[in-house]
């Protein structure tokens, strides 16, 4: 570490590194100097002039946000010359601001607001009339306020930087300057909402929330995204048991402020008009509502007869349900129905990928923070910016802010080569060849982590680890999987030959595809999947229960169907891609449906193996989870304080191969999330949107 | 889109100029030479800087909507630039500008229905010493008065 370089802060005497910036030195010593433009972790902009100190010895005043420490520097904060300038500006902000705070969503909640409390005027001397322009309405989600827009400019770079998009720009000179979409009068982006987020005013606003809400009217629940496995917090923005918004304003968890389209704005899926609120059975061969305790003790039944003539059950898994869920489910299936035929959809090799971990020095999983800490990174097979969206922010970030080297092996271009180290274009097993390649330049580095996605499976992992190994230098790696708790779900053992914690069954079951091919199934159980839509079941009529939020292909076919909450209803906890635990707040309830926990605690009362498979309470079955599984003795406080555990790597070889020629990634792209997605409005709206014709500009009244 | 062999001469010179990571320095002359050329700054004209750059066309449009040097509009054979800023008004910039307007029966960017004539109200041009100044093309007239700038119209080939 240099030597600290000494400076005084309003008469204060205080140390910060040499670089620093004289608006961060001075908030480290509990001094605000407020500022608009200048943002954490993005350029420098020197835009709004909000943040202008008196400097000893310096004629003209500072921008503190631009302005580096130096040793000895004088600095004043809070003189009457500081405060007329913020003023003024502030002042000049205002100028053609159109104060609609009474109806702008960002009321209640704005910087510009905050800031004119505390350090502006009481009044104006401008008199002339305001400039105006119509608001505009750039895609599904973004909407622009132009006379709103204090022209920060934290929207162009949070595009440009985080995103790595770069969909905004801003057009003209001066009062009349505006930001831009890419298309002249539309997006074609990400349509995550970071610019939204970030907007300090309600300059952007989004489809969603707009005109929806006061802040203050709703609960602010914090919970995991429900959508793809990188496991972003999100909270959810809940009114009279409606979720009205989703971010991350408050920086919690994980994921900081980053959230994609889907845990922004995604959550729409669960208002859906054909979400499922009654249970569903089969009269006459057509679907009817039925009441819970009717629906239910027909499953009942019907397990336990088949139970008792020793039939046939096939048990399929959700990759979305929480670790309590498939943790009780599987006990359920094996300690309760006596059988190991239980699987779930498996997106990527973790199973090998922990067996081949196992001893091996210099090697371990990688969490999160790791793609934004380490020295370089190579990325295998997938479209990280598309699939993963939080770990390619990540990895950006990473190069944004360390330099860190990015390599990147895809079978087509992605969005990383524009920044990466080193690009190649291979599938199959032309991928071994481009890491042959890039060898020498990987063993150089310091330290790595390794994405790879179901391209590597089985043997092609543990080649991966001998390759890592060989590097001589410290690899961490992540296997990429789809879904929320793709990883919980092979944790919890919703595998035919794995129990929880990769301990051997002592007999193997079915797997999904031998379960679906069957041809002598009596009972079909599937919680949360849609194996269905894919294949034809061989049994000609098992007996098909399914617990879902939408009448899906595999729905329709059922004899019961049990209306499922879904995430963002329920307590629990998911294990994300990199193996961080992270808990569920519940955050409404939607009428109708039950947790899917409760669910399978009902039926199994119903059977009379309540006391079989315990008690179906979150808080003790994770009790019992952290308890037996082995690597989820994961520290409580940090998980119940909103924080990320990661599980312990499984210590020990693991005695069976988890099949990996069943293993398939389905890819989702950054609209697509399986079925929620295909019940999401915002989602659908944006792929028509992208896949239809250009909509002429629309100018939005109010 | 190929400039003439002049232009892209020219074009290749300023590259050789900026350093390989630094091709966006060459936007603004490159806009510049370009519009002389083709009359206006069109939609093609930004999307083959961006290309040549390795920019989005969205980061040209900030500089083509930032510089009042930069016309979408093809502008007339001669543009014509009046400067009402302080030091020129005070000597009667702005009676210049109105003369021109009136006579021509057009305003601020417009151009006269010939294509002959564009006229455009512009900020200080560093000539105040010589105000009222006129701009028409890149030549400069000083201490314009209303009948010099009447035979600088009826020479540019305005009718009377
Ligand atoms: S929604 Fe995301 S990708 Fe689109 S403009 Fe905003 S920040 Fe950029
Ligand atoms: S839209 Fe918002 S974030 Fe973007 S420049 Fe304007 S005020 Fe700043
Ligand atoms: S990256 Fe994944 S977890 Fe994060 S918000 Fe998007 S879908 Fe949700
Ligand atoms: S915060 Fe320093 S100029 Fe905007
Ligand atoms: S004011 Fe007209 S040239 Fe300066």
């Amino acid at each position: 570490m240099p030597d600290p370089v000494k400076l005084t802060i309003d008469g204060r005497q205080i140390e910060a590194a040499p670089g620093t910036l004289l608006i961060n030195a001075a908030k480290a010593a509990g001094i605000e100097i407020p500022a608009f433009c200048y943002y954490d972790g993005y350029s420098l902009q020197a835009a709004c002039r909000m943040c202008l100190v008196e400097v000893e010895k310096t004629p003209k005043m500072p921008t503190a946000c631009t302005t580096p420490v130096a040793e000895g520097m004088i600095v004043r904060t809070d003189t009457e010359q500081v405060r007329r300038a913020r003023k003024m500006t502030l002042e000049f902000l205002l100028t053609n601001h159109p104060l609609d705070c009474p109806v702008c969503d960002k009321g209640g909640e704005c910087e510009l607001q905050d800031m004119v409390f505390r350090y502006g005027a009481g009044g104006s001397r401008f008199i002339e009339n305001k400039w105006h322009v119509d608001e505009k309405q750039w895609s599904p989600v973004v909407f622009y306020d132009g006379p709103r827009c204090i022209l920060c400019f934290r929207c162009v770079r949070v595009c440009n930087e985080g995103m790595g998009v770069g969909a905004l720009g801003i057009v003209n000179r001066g009062s009349v300057s505006e930001i831009a979409p890419n298309e002249g009068d539309h997006l074609n982006c990400d349509e995550c909402g970071m610019c939204i987020d970030i907007c300090p005013v309600g300059a952007l606003t989004s489809g969603t929330y707009r005109y929806q809400s006061r802040p203050w009217e709703m609960d602010h629940v914090g919970t995991i995204c429900t959508h793809c496995s990188n496991g972003c917090k999100t909270t959810l923005g809940v009114r009279n048991g409606e979720i009205l918004r989703g971010n991350n304003r408050d920086r919690s968890g994980i994921n900081g402020e980053f959230l994609c389209i889907k845990g922004r704005y995604g959550f729409d899926f669960y208002n859906h008009p054909e979400r499922l609120q009654s249970p569903l059975m089969r009269v006459n061969g057509t679907l009817q509502p039925v009441a819970w305790s009717t629906a239910l003790e027909a499953v009942a039944r019907k397990f336990t007869e088949t139970k008792n003539a020793g039939g046939k059950f096939g048990v399929i898994g959700s990759t979305r349900t929480t670790n309590e869920e498939n943790f009780y489910l599987q006990k359920f299936a094996r300690e309760g129905l006596g059988t190991n035929n239980i699987d779930h959809h498996r997106s990527g090799d973790v199973v090998t990928l922990l067996d081949a971990l196992s001893g091996r020095a210099n090697a371990s999983l990688a969490t999160t923070a790791d793609l934004y800490t380490s020295k370089a990174v190579l990325i295998i097979g997938a479209d990280l910016s598309l699939e993963q969206p939080f770990l390619a922010f990540q990895v950006r970030a990473n190069f944004r802010h360390h330099a860190a080297k990015v390599y990147v092996v895809t079978p087509e271009p992605v969005r990383e080569d524009k920044y990466a180290a080193r690009s190649m274009r291979a599938a199959g097993d032309p991928i071994w060849g481009a890491l042959d390649q890039m060898r020498d330049a990987l063993a150089n580095e310091a330290e790595l982590v390794i994405l790879f996605d179901d391209s590597i499976k089985g043997e092609g992992v543990r080649r991966l680890l001998e390759f890592g190994t060989a590097l001589g230098k410290p690899v961490k790696y992540v296997a990429l999987v789809d879904y929320a708790n793709s990883r919980g779900a092979v944790d919890m053992g919703l595998t035919p030959d794995l129990l929880p914690g990769y301990h051997a069954s002592p007999q193997r079951g079915l797997s999904l595809d031998e379960m679906i091919n069957a041809p002598d199934l009596d009972v079909l159980w599937v919680i949360g999947a849609n194996p269905l839509s894919r294949a034809d079941l061989s049994a000609s009529s098992p007996f098909l229960v399914v617990q879902d939020m939408f009448l899906t292909e595999t729905a329709e076919r059922a004899d019961v169907v049990l209306p499922a909450a879904s995430a963002y209803e329920k307590s629990g906890s998911f294990t994300n891609v990199c193996g961080e635990v992270q808990r569920l707040k519940k955050g409404l309830d939607v009428m109708g449906t039950k947790p899917d926990l409760e669910i399978i605690g009902l039926i199994a009362k119903e059977m009379g193996l309540a006391a079989t498979v315990g008690p179906w309470i979150a808080d003790r079955v994770f009790d019992q989870i952290r308890r037996t599984v082995r690597g989820y003795d994961v520290s409580l406080p940090v998980i119940a304080t909103g924080g990320a555990a990661q599980t312990a790597p499984v210590n020990g070889r693991i005695s069976s191969t988890g099949r990996p020629e069943m293993i398939r990634s389905v890819h989702n792209d950054l609209f697509a999330s399986g079925t929620l997605g295909r019940y999401s409005k915002i989602l659908n709206s944006v792929l028509e949107k992208t896949e239809g014709e250009v909509e002429p500009i629309e100018a939005v009244h109010r | 889109m190929t400039f003439s062999p002049e232009l892209e001469a020219k074009i290749e010179r300023m590259f050789s100029q900026y350093p390989p990571d630094r091709r966006r320095s060459a936007v603004i002359p490159m806009l510049m030479y370009a519009q002389d050329e083709i009359g206006s700054v069109t939609r093609e004209l930004v999307e083959e800087v961006a290309r040549r750059t390795g920019i989005t066309p969205l980061a040209v449009d900030e500089v083509v909507t930032y510089y009042s040097m930069l016309h979408r509009m093809p502008l007339g054979k001669s543009h014509v630039q009046i400067c009402t800023n302080i030091s020129c008004m005070l000597n009667g910039g702005t009676e210049l500008w109105e003369q021109a307007t009136r006579r021509l029966g057009i305003g601020h960017k417009e151009v006269s229905a010939d294509g002959k004539i564009s006229l455009e109200e512009v900020e200080c041009m560093g000539a105040c010493s010589w105000a009222p100044a006129i701009q028409v093309n890149y030549d400069f007239y000083h201490q314009v008065t209303p009948q010099k700038l009447d035979e600088m119209l009826t020479q540019l080939g305005a009718a009377r």
